[in-house]
């Protein structure tokens, strides 16, 4: 074979080729795709609401949100009073490390200043940490101030879901996009975001 | 009637080639003469993957995929399918098995340098399978949808989270759905039950034809090739077929007792082999009190938990399998076989193979300060063996290796 019909050869079988090979990606996006969340699971996973004004003043509930649970509490004055005290304890107070866009929230880590709402996974590897809001000493930390005990790998979380230093966890508990309406609070969907 | 069946065979020989093919592999295979015990269990892990994938096609007909009956299907297996609780059984005490010994056929690999020149690609293929066989037991475990299935798969999915940027989205998109429900079981069945067998089985028939390609080892290291007969067969060999088969039948033997032994009178294996919280439904509102993955994935589980960061832990486990795959590039030794490699090598091996042993330990337990600690030795042993073994391996004084077998 001449010089000039090998060239002409490889650039077709290159030209070929990456023709070829362009088709991978779309032959492929239906095989991806069809492992995303799916219209059923998304109409599953879904806002939630709830009224909030039938809570007891100190209780703490647990709703499921996309089978997830996420913990609400409606705060008595003292326990929002109580979170200073273990201050010096936290990793990250001001939960200035917390995923945008719920920076600087109030006090009580929700949109009211009453209650709290987080999920209640936990931000190590997602298991469900317990309430335990009693301020008495206990196994994992002997001047314990009321919060939340992860038993999988010992995360401590103080009483709006902030994580203690040293622990596993890396992060505050996540606040779910939410929204009051009255005393109507809706978890999964936040209008102003 | 036996000249019909003589002329049927060789209609069938001539279009495939079932001669050639068995003396090729079996009856005119040279296989070294002298091995022990320890080259015994590459064929047990070659029956106990078939115990599996025929176990498993019984356990496939009655299990139901679904997040509503996923649990009672398999509950219906043990309880009103005909023996049913014998085939879930021999599958549930199969995958400890299978692990226990390809964790002992790869010890032996480290014992007798059974990765070196020209055996790196019947190495890496076995270390494929063994990664292979890690992602299978951890499909499977999922497929009960009891206690221990959910957050177990909760853990291990919330480490492709840690994966910076993309971690979220990966996660929801390996799920198919916010939390682990029947989306995410079917999708692991299919995986399961179709995809990763056949990459298992496509994985150890490579693992075989490089292996018959360059030739089995043994316990001194010798290059039995060095030295052959006028045929061009070598002196301390012997063909596979019959007197290899009919060594492992023995051995298949004992095992199968040893196996029927744990089926019948410890299926549970103390809570090892199936931990009691799966007897429980899953129930993603509450975590059980101590979570701990099954006993052979529990030194992985250690190095994890031993690294405070998400990331890092995930790096370190990753690594801790990956560093198998170029072992033959790390040991720089004249020699193959423990028996002619230098003191340091061994006191290595040992460190390597206590270490492992420990950290297996810790990972079944819970968390102290100590234990803790124990954790983080161990895992910088366990990496030190691999890290520092071109520097010993090298430098080390070793024995001759006698010329013939």
């Amino acid at each position: 074979m001449q010089e000039k019909d090998k060239t002409r050869r490889k650039v077709l079988i290159g030209l070929t080729s990456a023709l070829g090979l362009s088709g991978v990606p779309f032959a492929a996006t239906p095989f991806i795709a069809a492992w995303n969340p799916s219209a059923k699971a998304k109409a599953a996973g879904a806002a939630v609401k709830l009224d909030v004004s039938k809570m007891q003043y100190g209780q703490q509930i647990q709703v499921a949100w996309r089978k997830q649970p996420v913990f609400i509490i409606r705060h008595t004055e003292e326990s929002l009073a109580g979170l200073d005290l273990s201050l010096e304890k936290l990793a990250d107070p001001n939960s200035d490390q917390i995923l945008e866009p719920y920076k600087g929230l109030n006090q009580s880590r929700s949109k009211s200043p009453e209650y709290s709402v987080m999920s209640g996974v936990c931000t190590h590897l997602g298991c469900s940490p317990k309430y335990h809001p009693e301020v008495e000493p206990k196994p994992w930390d002997e001047s314990w101030k009321g919060g939340f005990f992860c038993p999988c790998h010992g995360s401590m979380f103080d009483m709006v879901g902030r994580v203690y230093k040293g622990v596993p966890a890396p992060t505050n508990l996540v606040v779910p996009p939410h929204m009051f309406e009255g005393s109507i609070l809706t978890i999964g969907e936040d209008k102003e975001l | 009637m036996s000249e019909m069946a003589g002329k049927l065979f060789s209609w069938v020989n001539s279009r495939l080639p079932i001669v050639n093919t068995f003396e090729r592999h079996l009856s005119k295979h040279p296989v070294p003469s002298k091995v022990n015990f320890w080259y015994l269990f590459g064929a047990l892990a070659a029956v106990t993957l078939i115990i599996q994938i025929v176990s498993g096609i019984w356990l496939i007909m009655p299990y139901s995929n679904t997040e509503e009956q996923a649990f009672s299907s398999i509950e219906y297996i043990m309880r009103d399918v005909d023996y049913g609780w014998v085939i879930r059984y021999i599958h549930t005490t199969g995958a400890s098995l299978f692990f226990a010994v390809v964790y002992l056929h790869m010890f032996r690999g480290l014992l007798y340098g059974s990765y070196q020149k020209p055996k790196e690609l019947v190495w890496i293929f076995g270390c494929t399978i063994y990664l292979a066989m890690m992602a299978e037991g951890f499909l499977g475990y999922v497929l009960p949808y009891g206690q221990m299935s959910y957050w177990g798969a909760q853990v291990i999915i919330s480490l492709f989270g840690a994966i910076p940027y993309i971690g979220e989205s990966l996660e929801l998109w390996v799920r198919g759905d916010y939390y682990i429900s029947g989306i995410t079981v079917s999708r692991f069945f299919a995986l399961h039950v179709v995809a990763l067998p056949l990459v298992l089985i496509a994985l150890v028939f490579l693992h075989l034809v490089a292996l018959h390609e360059v030739g089995a080892g043994n316990p001194e290291g010798v290059d039995i090739e060095e030295y052959l007969d006028d045929d061009g067969v070598p002196l301390d060999s012997v063909p596979f077929f019959p007197y290899k088969v009919l060594n492992a039948l023995v051995a298949i033997g004992v095992f199968m007792t040893v196996f029927s032994i744990i089926m019948f009178f410890f299926p549970e294996g103390g809570g090892y082999f199936i931990e009691m919280a799966n007897f429980q439904e899953a129930n993603p509102l509450v975590t059980p009190e101590h979570i701990a993955p099954v006993w052979y994935y529990a030194p992985f589980y250690t190095m994890l938990r031993a690294i405070p960061d998400p990331l890092g832990g995930l790096i370190v486990m990753a690594a801790a399998v990956a560093i198998f795959f170029v072992v033959p590039w790390l040991d720089r030794s004249k020699v193959a076989s423990i028996r002619y490699k230098g003191i340091f090598s061994k006191i290595a091996l040992t460190m390597f193979g206590v270490s492992f042993l420990t950290l297996g330990y810790l990972g079944t337990v819970g968390v102290t300060e100590i234990r803790k600690t124990m954790s983080v030795i161990c895992t910088i042993i366990y990496f030190a063996y691999f890290l520092l073994m071109p520097i010993y391996t090298k430098y080390e004084s070793t024995k001759e290796v006698p010329k013939r077998l």
